[in-house]
């Protein structure tokens, strides 16, 4: 067995070998920010490894388009590099360092909290009422668990999750800092990052799934998932804004802001992980990692049951089924708080340090003087 | 029975197939590689050249057709056709918008290569990407394609074309288009072409091929025995010096070394043969396969110093690199003394001026010879870097003699149902010699007229209107 350093070592040393190979054809430099920001190099040590495996999105145009793909000895892919960094990224800048290894065996880890999550749930509605079932309480949800003691519990497990993914980020963006952020920059990382530009193919068309032929629904179906999450969150917040500004509890009419903003974003978040693993089972055997499909999935999974056990409690709030329904979401919610910052999740937050970074670096003048050739 | 058989799974071949099938016949495709290594050389290609009479999307300014064919005919020194060529230039300006239709997606020139921003129209990742994009095309249209199908010969009739053989399989069409490339990847055919030189060498034994292992020129030498008329010289080549590393087949772009006009060359011997600093670079690079051919043991070393890194296209191997000449030389493994007796007088023959590698400067030699009559510095600053070059055959410019129709002649007669486009009749309009991109517009130009040729030949020789 090698040793896990080697291992981080031949992940960041592969991208190296196959950079120095891709700046001297620079076919692809149309594609997205990866291959600019590659020609402004000559060397790719691991910060630089780390910066452009964060930035590439996985598209998979550039493999298609490769003349030195596998078959040919060159062997490059330069998606699965990538991917192999990225997983580097996540183990290595993960906060505390220590759970950086929970990236090694991500699908057991996200398995091992859900069980843990509903376990907990369970075991708290059986102390507090001694049976699942109940006659129907109205949806009035507080009766089962204490509006103090979630408030509680997924006020700790989120704000550590942001906590952790911010030190990550931070460390992350020292690895090699490209230099102040200035408005425009960052007003352009944050386009990019919101509308995936970069999974655009450079054309508009798309990237790639199962062939060479484009197509824009890892976007979109990316897109329902993002903003359905965040749809859920804006429910959450306008619930807690009910709660303590208005002195409304929960719950809430069908008709209310925050259930009509957590359905639609349910529904984003149930339409959007199921389309990602639809296509992720479709992908070209060639794309990204294999050995991450395991993180891949399990992130989606959890997403996807959130979404499921979300909706499905609104939907029978009413009925005695309630509680059991509720103990569910919640231990799913909260096995994927707790996940966040070791999940796939993460992501997005280096992704979107990349991303800045690149906006940054690209309105600085060329450092090379490469003669025309 | 299909209308039309392609023969060929490059870009010519595509093209042609494409535009047949827009004419109404079924079409096809023999695509001699494995589906992985499908596109011949055009898979290592990146731009095609355009006629344009003012700015369009990707290209700058203007580059008329009086432009683009007094270009043509600097490079081959009038080792081409007139009308042939102009039939190329004009197509080239229209044909755009086609391929865009199916599927090609257009960039401006990429990063160093400012130089064709105004003359060449730069595929979006690539040839590759293009050829996918027509084989997607293809698929969408109906044209059957078949990999790992090599045709052997065809069987004619008094130059009309009857069936394709290819394995234990004969298979008839109405009409053949053939666009299978060049011979460059056949080593014995190109061993043979070069023969042997007064040091007794076969120097083609130590060519490498930039592009497809593919192109062994089956298909030429059936047309050659069957009596097609032949244009060009087996020699003629276009040769570029590539790092002696690279692999024999596909090395591509990349293998290029574009150190040579920032440094010095010498051969085995140590010793220099030729003004590295000559003209720029793009305009020099495609005659170094020869120089080197041409020298003893078909290797030359470009030599820099420190001072030129950063400055031309990174190298897609480093370096062998020395603190010193003398150890540099013998990393190299070339005799040490002549080496630093090359490289000091070479130095000492440096006058000072001021280095500008954007113009011809005025950094040149003096009292050396050869001389170097630009962008000549001493090279002082360690570290010191050896690349080894050898000749890199692109593409081959032997092909059959052809016409506007692009029909196959056999005594002087045209076929009326075989056609031929791409490399294996390139040479038409270039009988020696290149300038960037302009394979491509051959291979498109020709192409296009070939399937839309064949398509007719199949409905009585009536010609669409161009799709």
């Amino acid at each position: 067995m090698p040793t896990l350093e080697a291992l981080v070592r031949s992940a960041e040393a592969e991208v190296s070998r196959q950079m120095q190979i891709c700046n001297a054809c620079r076919y692809c430099e149309s594609f997205c920010a990866v291959f600019p920001a590659m020609a402004r190099r000559l060397e790719f040590g691991a910060a630089d490894a780390h910066y452009l495996a964060n930035l590439c999105h996985n598209c998979g145009a550039c493999l298609h388009a490769c003349q030195y793909a596998p078959p040919h000895e060159f062997a490059i892919n330069v998606p699965q590099a990538m991917a192999a960094v990225r997983q580097e990224t996540y183990v290595e800048y993960a906060w505390p360092s220590s759970l950086g290894a929970l990236y090694r065996r991500n699908g057991l880890v996200l398995a091992v909290a859900t069980a843990l999550g509903l376990s907990l749930f369970l075991a708290l509605l059986l102390a507090s009422r001694g049976t699942l079932w109940h006659p129907p309480l109205a949806g009035n949800f507080y009766a089962i668990f204490p509006h103090g003691l979630l408030v509680w519990m997924f006020g700790a497990a989120f704000g550590w999750a942001v906590l952790a993914l911010f030190l990550g980020a931070v460390r992350f963006w020292r690895l090699q800092s490209p230099g102040p952020t200035t408005r425009s920059a960052g007003l352009e990382a944050t386009r990019h990052a919101l509308a995936l530009t970069y999974l655009d193919g450079g054309h508009g068309e798309g990237c790639n799934e199962s062939s060479d032929r484009f197509t824009l629904w890892r976007r979109r179906f990316h897109h329902l998932t993002f903003y359905g999450f965040l749809l859920c969150f804006a429910s959450t917040c306008v619930a807690t804004l009910y709660h303590y500004a208005l002195a409304e509890p929960a719950p809430y009419p069908v008709t209310s802001v925050p259930v009509l903003l957590g359905t639609l974003g349910g529904v984003g978040l149930l339409v959007g992980p199921a389309g990602l693993l639809w296509l992720n089972l479709r992908r070209h055997p060639l794309h990204g990692d294999p050995r991450q499909r395991p993180m891949d999935r399990g992130f989606i999974a959890l997403l996807f049951l959130t979404s499921l056990t979300g909706l499905a409690l609104l939907a029978l709030r009413d009925t005695g089924a309630m509680a059991l329904l509720l103990a569910v979401h919640l231990g799913t919610v909260m096995a994927l708080f707790i996940t966040l910052p070791y999940s796939k999740f993460a992501h997005a937050t280096y992704r979107t340090a990349a991303l800045l970074k690149w906006a940054i670096e690209r309105r600085q003048p060329g450092r090379l003087q490469l003669g025309a050739d | 029975m299909y209308d039309v058989i392609v023969v060929g799974g490059g870009n010519a071949a595509l093209c042609a197939a494409l535009m047949a099938r827009e004419a109404g016949a079924s079409v096809l495709l023999l695509e001699a590689s494995p589906r992985e290594w499908r596109g011949g050389n055009s898979q290592h290609t990146r731009n095609l050249r355009c006629m344009h009479d003012a700015p369009q999307d990707v290209l700058m300014d203007a580059y008329p057709e009086d432009e683009f064919w007094e270009d043509l005919l600097k490079v081959t020194g009038g080792a081409t056709s007139e009308s042939l060529a102009r039939l190329v230039i004009r197509e080239s300006s229209v044909c755009r918008p086609w391929m865009r239709r199916h599927g090609v997606r257009f960039q401006p020139s990429l990063a160093g290569t400012l130089h064709l921003s105004r003359t060449n129209a730069f595929f979006m990742g690539g040839g590759k990407a293009l050829i996918n994009a027509y084989y997607r095309s293809a698929g969408n249209l109906g044209i059957a394609v078949r990999y790992d199908s090599p045709v052997e010969r065809l069987e004619l009739a008094d130059g009309r074309f009857i069936a394709a053989v290819t394995g234990n399989e004969r298979i008839e069409a109405k009409a053949c288009v053939m666009a299978a490339g060049g011979f460059e990847s056949n080593r014995e055919w190109v061993r043979e072409a070069w023969g042997q030189n007064e040091r007794g060498e076969w120097p083609a034994d130590n060519f490498l091929v930039r592009g497809t292992r593919f192109n062994q020129g089956v298909l030429l030498r059936d047309m050659i025995d069957q009596g097609a008329d032949v244009i060009g010289d087996p020699t003629q080549a276009h040769c570029v010096a590539v790092d002696a590393r690279a692999p024999l087949y596909d090395g591509g772009i990349v293998t290029r070394v574009d150190a040579v006009s920032l440094g010095v060359m010498v051969n085995r011997e140590a010793r220099r043969f030729y003004d590295e600093g000559e003209d720029f670079w793009p305009k020099r690079y495609a005659i170094w396969g020869r120089l080197v051919a041409l020298q003893p043991g078909q290797i030359g070393y470009c030599i820099i110093d420190s001072r030129a890194i950063g400055r031309f296209m990174p190298p897609v191997f480093p370096g062998i690199e020395a603190d010193t000449l003398d150890a540099l030389a013998g990393l190299l493994g070339l005799d040490k003394g002549t080496f630093v007796h090359t490289l000091n007088e070479y130095n000492a023959a440096c006058r000072p001026g001021t280095f500008d590698h954007t113009v011809l400067d005025d950094c040149r030699t003096e009292g050396l010879s050869p001389p170097k009559t630009h962008w000549a510095l001493p090279i002082v600053k360690p570290p010191f870097y050896g690349f080894a070059l050898r000749p890199g055959i692109t593409f081959t410019y032997l092909g059959l003699k052809t016409d506007e129709q692009a029909r196959v002649y056999f005594k002087g007669s045209p076929s009326d149902n075989l056609f031929v486009a791409g490399e294996m009749m390139a040479g038409n309009v270039l009988g020696k010699g290149y300038t960037a991109g302009v394979g491509m517009s051959i291979g498109t130009a020709f192409g296009r007229i070939a399937g839309r040729q064949a398509a007719a030949a199949t409905q009585g020789g009536k010609v669409h209107a161009d799709a």
